[in-house]
């Protein structure tokens, strides 16, 4: 009965599909309820962030005083040359490579596989760790040699050093808590609990997440390291 | 028995071939170099600001799409979630109009 209210008009497509879910006497979204609540927690994040990067395209906007290039302050002296955003750059591409990985542990989560589940899992909450730690020592060489503050920097705009801790913060935050979500839940994978319960959807649950902090990177490496 | 139902739906409802994965790793990969690369040639003015607009919306897109499976759900959950992040642009658009009057007046009071 359950799964004849989830699949109804499932072969309607298009607008009159979407019309037909709906309005039809059923469930709307034909998806389990834990991944619906996931897309929707993201929809909110993705309003916080945007008023993050809203704020700070606000500030930028309207500083007179110059704004400090992120190009130079985020730069990393190899040998005696110095490289433009060189770890930011690697934090970007360990940041996608973590979102590969945990693609694949979601795809080996439904042929049901765990060990290749847990394995990359735990991999993707690795490479996160290993993003963490990166931005702790960005943070450290902003905060001791440059001397930025949220409330001042010397390189430049004051809002500079506002916008950064706030933006790269909330999202340190966010890939600090997907790597603690991701080793609980690979850890569950691993002692068979969803072999019991007969479905690996929590995998592509906190798939969704990581993903999601992959995508707010990708805006603001283009908006706030780019721009 | 309803509920196992339910579950192997589910479970084997988002399966897709290794490959397509990745083939969008690899052109994720590719796109991030072309985006650090704007900023390695020093690009300027709006070559620089649409190639890093275009870039990172193909990232997203693909991010969006395929590793978070977008492509394959049903219509009602697309408009559902891509949807409302459209109003962001009225919001975007007022900050812009905002900080544009913000920094006039800070010109014409402050700075001689």
């Amino acid at each position: 009965m359950a799964a004849d209210a989830l699949t109804t008009n499932a072969t309607l497509d298009g607008l009159h599909g979407a019309a037909a879910d709906l309005a039809a006497d059923k469930q709307a979204f034909p998806v389990p309820w834990g991944k619906l609540m996931m897309w929707i927690f993201l929809l909110s994040d993705t309003f916080i962030f945007s008023c993050f990067l809203t704020s700070y395209m606000n500030v930028r906007i309207s500083t007179t005083v110059k704004w400090p290039n992120p190009s130079e302050v985020f730069g990393l002296n190899v040998g005696n040359t110095s490289v433009p955003l060189l770890l930011i750059a690697i934090m970007t591409m360990v940041l996608i490579t973590s979102s590969g990985t945990m693609a694949m542990a979601v795809n080996y989560g439904y042929r049901r596989n765990r060990a290749y589940t847990t394995a990359l899992m735990l991999v993707t909450a690795g490479f996160g760790a290993t993003f963490v730690g990166m931005q702790a020592f960005e943070w450290s060489k902003l905060i001791l040699q440059e001397g930025v503050r949220p409330w001042g920097s010397p390189l430049g705009a004051e809002q500079f050093g506002a916008s950064f801790f706030m933006i790269t913060g909330f999202h340190g935050l966010h890939v600090s808590a997907g790597v603690i979500y991701l080793t609980v839940i690979a850890l569950r994978v691993w002692n068979g609990f969803y072999d019991r319960k007969g479905s690996y959807e929590t995998v592509e649950i906190a798939g969704l997440y990581w993903h999601f902090v992959d995508l707010v990177w990708v805006f603001i490496f283009a908006l706030f390291y780019l721009w | 028995m309803d509920h196992t139902a339910t579950a192997t739906t589910h479970a084997e409802g988002q399966q897709h071939p290794v490959a397509i994965y990745m083939y969008v790793w690899a052109l994720l990969f590719i796109v991030s170099t072309f985006s650090y690369l704007v900023d390695y040639f020093h690009l300027h003015g709006a070559l620089r600001w649409t190639l890093i607009l275009l870039f990172m919306v193909v990232k997203a897109g693909l991010i969006v799409a395929i590793f978070m499976h977008m492509r394959w759900e049903r219509l009602a959950l697309k408009l559902a979630i891509l949807v409302p992040p459209l109003c962001l642009l009225i919001l975007i658009g007022l900050m812009a109009i905002e900080g544009d009057y913000t920094f006039a007046t800070r010109l014409a009071a402050f700075v001689h």
